[in-house]
């Protein structure tokens, strides 16, 4: 058991979490939530991908794309979550009229 | 007298984490918010004071000492913070709620 | 040792996949959240086990700290700003329609099988093939910095934290834009106590945000890092309303957003000017033009994070807009 494979099959239950709480998630917070834990899961894999047995030297360029994998899944939560708040905000004013 | 310090060190760490496991269990137990918050703040405080201070004692260099005092003056400052604005906004609701005297 | 550390990495992964679950399946969306956050930062400290600690302070900053704080913004618009959820309600928050428990079924079959797959081609992919590492180490000498991590990000694959930035920056323009004319979010008033520690914590978090930023040539850190270290000022500040953003201020707030795709983009442009590539930095420039574009992207990223969490772009006379009357 070396953290590689451990690390990586926690990646790909977390991904299989999060696929099926954003295809079944009854709630679109939640589902905001599951592609959240998606992304996630594949950064672990990603991560795991750089490991090299001596643990000195991984590689950086999968570092790399996880970071920048971070920044955009950032980008795209806040984007979700203000149509979140706009789609409620329009849904409350439909049951006032 | 490396192996002392070591003895000396491993011994707040198992302490503080004993501490933790108090707060834990307080926080799973408790009947209320202020209760677990008390657990919570108190136990983890200690906890990680010991955890620190056993942490210092086999750092390298003094910037290392001074980083662990630092990160533990932060943490301790925002648990505070913390467990006042949760116990905050548990007092407004339990007024909201009508249930005065808490 | 290496049991105990083995066994240390089994109970970090199974309190990931734990955490994973719980934040899905627990009823409050405000435990949800919380769980999310915690599994974040387990997810950063098992990154720092896998050796990657660049990616483990993005993921402690960016993917769980700003993610949580909007998530958690979201969550207290949701609930008091359109204001019609009641305490029952607001368990289950924004419901879609029911889904029929036959295409539930079906749908969790179908990712079994996803997963199935990828466990089988992560189990079957060659063990420590030949990754780009010795590439990078070959190339390191002429990147102009010391940490392979940020030479890749800056120099090799500068295009791609191009795109990054020009990410950022669509997501803050599409969020002003979604936002506009919604009701505001007036943020609960979160006491004295509260306004003590902004205070005291203000400036050590400037000390830390440049401090990653600086030591991101040489030590994990970087602009990302960094920046969303400094988004939390702007978090704090925000929260405990030391500074309330104005209308006047978006041309300002523009700049900022703009400032870190134009700086980089400049660079690329002026260095290829000369008969060069894009991002063919000229040798003797390279660390202080990597450090340029840094400095400025690190701006640009913390505003927009700050930015992002404020949500709605500052307007002029938010007391009438907000009402809803009818």
């Amino acid at each position: 058991m070396t953290p590689d494979l451990i690390y990586g099959l926690t990646g790909i239950a977390v991904f299989a979490i999060g696929l099926v709480g954003a295809l079944c998630a009854q709630d679109r917070l939640r589902r905001v939530l599951a592609l959240k834990l998606c992304s996630v899961g594949a950064g672990f894999v990603l991560v795991v991908a750089a490991w090299r047995t001596p643990p000195a030297d991984p590689d950086p360029v999968p570092h790399a794309l996880v970071i920048t994998g971070i920044v955009v899944m950032i980008s795209a939560t806040a984007v979700a979550l203000a149509l979140i708040r706009r789609l409620q905000t329009l849904e409350a004013e439909d049951d006032d009229g | 007298m490396p192996d002392l310090i070591t003895f000396i060190s491993a011994a707040l760490i198992a302490a503080g984490a004993v501490f933790f496991i108090a707060g834990t269990v307080g926080l799973l137990r408790f009947p209320d918010t202020y209760c677990r918050l008390h657990a919570l703040t108190k136990a983890d405080g200690l906890g990680l004071a010991l955890i620190a201070l056993g942490i210092a004692l086999t750092a390298s260099s003094f910037g290392e000492v001074f980083r662990i005092a630092l990160i533990w003056f932060f943490v301790a400052v925002a648990s505070a913070t913390g467990g006042h604005l949760i116990a905050t906004h548990a007092r407004r609701v339990d007024r909201a709620e009508g249930k005065e005297g808490s | 040792m290496t049991d105990a550390a083995t066994l240390f990495d089994l109970l970090l992964a199974g309190s990931v996949i734990a955490l994973a679950i719980a934040s899905l399946t627990v009823r409050d969306m405000f435990a949800a959240i919380v769980l999310f956050v915690i599994f974040g930062l387990l997810s950063a400290l098992a990154w720092v086990r896998l050796s990657a600690p660049d990616v483990a302070l993005a993921e402690a900053a960016i993917g769980t700290g700003v993610t949580g704080a909007l998530l958690l913004k979201t969550l207290h618009h949701l609930r008091y700003v359109t204001g019609k959820l009641g305490e029952g309600q607001a368990r289950d928050l924004t419901p879609i329609a029911t889904v029929p428990a036959g295409v539930i079924w079906a749908n969790a079959a179908f990712c079994g099988m996803i997963t199935l797959g990828l466990a089988l081609a992560f189990l079957g992919a060659p063990q420590a093939g030949p990754g780009f590492d010795s590439l990078v180490a070959e190339a390191m000498p002429a990147s102009g910095v010391d940490h392979p991590v940020t030479a890749v990000l800056l120099n090799f694959r500068a295009y791609d934290t191009l795109m990054e930035v020009v990410v950022l920056l669509a997501a803050v323009i599409a969020v002003w834009q979604i936002e506009r004319g919604l009701s505001d979010a007036p943020a609960p008033a979160l006491g004295e106590v509260w306004q003590g520690f902004a205070r005291l914590t203000l400036p050590a978090i400037v000390v830390v945000g440049t401090y990653l930023l600086w030591k991101g040539s040489e030590a994990p850190g970087g602009a990302f890092q960094g920046g969303a270290v400094l988004a939390a000022v702007g978090l704090l500040l925000l929260l405990s309303r030391i500074y309330v953003p104005r209308p006047a201020h978006r041309g300002l707030a523009r700049w900022a957003f703009v400032l870190g795709t134009g700086a980089f983009a400049g660079v690329a442009l002026l260095v290829s000017g000369g008969g060069r590539v894009a991002f063919e930095y000229p040798a003797q420039h390279a660390y202080s033009l990597i450090l340029l574009i840094e400095g400025l992207v690190t701006i640009s990223i913390a505003v927009t994070l700050a930015a992002l969490f404020h949500g709605r772009e500052p307007v002029a006379a938010p007391a009438p807009e907000g009402r809803n009357d009818t």
